[in-house]
């Protein structure tokens, strides 16, 4: 049987001992995946400027389901040698990782472009970046909506 | 005036649901039936519509292969006895769950399916769920898209529709919810943002978004049954082939989509 | 069993944009998803997905976990000569896949 002396020990020391709270979510969550986000960016374009335009990037706006959300991006060139797109990649600032694709392709894509799915995880801004074969960066975005599924089965089959 | 309620009777359901405060216990009228496809969004619904992009079909190309493939100690296929799936299982997911004479009760396709395995192949039966029972499961139904759900009820079948219709509008669990309330009361509401549907198991088995994958009508129900936090069944119990007879025969005339894609 | 499956013309007319449609079985484990008891689910998912024309890569696509399962790429190449169109999947735990599909190019 614990004394009274014995549990009062105790009782303190779980108190004083960092707990390992793996259980919580981190409270800056929202901002740490931004800065993610940011750097995921700063890889993709390096210093250079990234302009609206050009690019469409295709979502829809309340989506059925988080785990597959239909997305489509095109970009306008030529697609010529001396006019291409080189790379399109699609990021996210809420995802736990940015990164969603990075297409590479040249001219003989013909139309500069990808249509997949993605997973969302939450309501947020997805982007897409376009990188000319002249260096040139050009963006869009897309608002969502994502709603969590009424009956979950929680890992129960 | 007073009501009796008998076991018997055609009305005793209807007049059952009246006094337990439920609208009229009839079934949605054929005109008034909608698939749970046009609940979903457009762009939901372009991933049903083309083969080329519908994940579903991933299963049913590989049903495809397993119809072909030996099995068992008779080292048959499904094609040694019903040839062109194309032809022989043209209709057949539409009249499941049947009646199966020897177990004397409805089973539905899967059930079948192993029955097949196990009686006639001499082979193993496919687990519940297994992607193998799923994909020939999958197969099978395709064959039936675009045909109309034809449940014919008989004497035989009778007492196991009445019980999957009596769970159908039963109470249940400890939100106490009886599926009639949100699938016959409700439909084109909404639950926490998700659109109620009228529940109609047009598409099974299906690609369900939230599973990342294909399931059966079962894994629905079963969810369901957990999602009002009442004690779900197991695989293959007969209180789901009973319900799952209920609502094929309430969704009689509305057409096939196997394999469906729902949110 | 079914691992992929693509969607491309069978012939094209030289310089014509065709539209190509890829779909890979693969659940696509993000690493995120824990069991029921706490623990991990590893990360396992394709890498990367490869369109080469006649042996030379015409699109090429990186993934990452965001990509939904069984992801479904769909793309464009142009018609440029007739022989094979072969397609790479490739990702995590050495999973490779390859399909193809020939094209007659007038």
């Amino acid at each position: 049987m614990t004394t009274r002396r014995e549990f009062l020990v105790l009782a303190a020391a779980s108190l004083a001992a960092p707990t390992a709270a793996k259980a919580q979510l981190d409270p800056n969550l929202a901002a740490k995946r931004k800065a993610a986000y940011e750097e995921a960016l700063g890889k993709v374009v390096g210093g250079a400027r990234v302009r609206a335009g050009r690019v469409k990037l295709q979502l829809p706006p309340l989506i059925d389901n988080g785990n597959s959300v239909p997305l489509s991006v095109a970009v306008e060139s030529p697609m010529t040698a001396a006019d291409h797109v080189k790379a399109i990649h699609v990021l996210t600032q809420r995802n736990p990782l940015p990164d969603v694709v990075s297409v590479h392709l040249g001219p003989r894509a013909g139309r500069a472009g990808i249509s997949t799915r993605v997973r969302l995880a939450d309501t947020q801004t997805v982007v897409a970046i376009a990188e000319l074969s002249d260096g040139t960066f050009w963006s869009d975005s897309a608002e969502v909506v994502v709603t969590l599924s009424a009956c979950l089965e929680e890992g129960l089959i | 005036m007073s009501v009796r309620i008998g076991v018997r009777s055609r009305l005793a359901p209807a007049v059952a649901c009246i006094l337990l405060g439920f609208a009229a216990a009839a079934e949605i009228p054929p005109g008034e039936r909608r698939s749970g496809y046009e609940f979903m969004s457009r762009e939901t619904r372009a991933i049903q519509d083309d083969d080329a992009g519908n994940p579903g079909m991933l299963w049913v190309l590989d049903g495809e292969a397993l119809w072909k493939r030996k099995a068992g100690a008779t080292d048959r296929a499904c094609f040694d006895c019903h040839g062109d799936a194309r032809e022989s299982m043209k209709a057949v997911a539409a009249r499941y769950p049947a009646f199966d004479p020897a177990l004397r009760r409805p089973v539905n396709l899967e059930q079948r399916i192993n029955a097949c395995r196990v009686g006639r192949q001499k082979a193993a039966a496919l687990a519940y769920e297994s992607k193998d029972l799923l994909a020939l499961t999958a197969y099978v139904a395709r064959q039936s898209r675009g045909l109309p759900i034809a449940i014919a009820i008989d004497e035989r079948t009778r007492p196991f529709l009445e019980a999957g219709r009596e769970a159908f509008f039963r109470r249940q669990g400890q939100l106490n919810l009886a599926c009639a309330q949100c699938h016959d009361d409700h439909w084109s509401g909404k639950l926490a943002g998700s659109p109620i549907t009228q529940a109609h198991p047009t598409g099974y088995p299906l690609y369900r978004l939230e599973w990342q994958g294909l399931g059966s009508l079962e894994r629905r129900l079963r969810g369901c049954l957990t999602g009002v936090r009442a004690e779900s069944y197991p695989y293959g119990a007969p209180e789901l082939v009973d319900l799952e007879l209920y609502l094929m025969w309430r969704a009689n005339g509305m057409k096939i989509e196997t394999p469906a894609v729902r949110p | 069993m079914a691992r992929a499956i693509v969607n491309a013309p069978a012939q094209a007319k030289r310089g014509e944009i065709i539209e190509i449609k890829t779909l890979a079985a693969h659940a696509m484990e993000t690493g995120f998803r824990r069991t029921q008891l706490g623990e991990l689910i590893p990360r396992d998912i394709i890498r990367r997905f490869t369109c080469s024309y006649n042996g030379v890569e015409v699109y090429r696509v990186d993934l990452h976990p965001a990509v939904a399962a069984n992801p479904l790429i769909a793309f464009t190449t142009t018609a440029t000569e007739t022989g094979t169109l072969s397609f790479q999947w490739v990702g995590d735990n050495g999973y490779s896949v390859i399909e193809i599909a020939p094209i007659r190019v007038e």
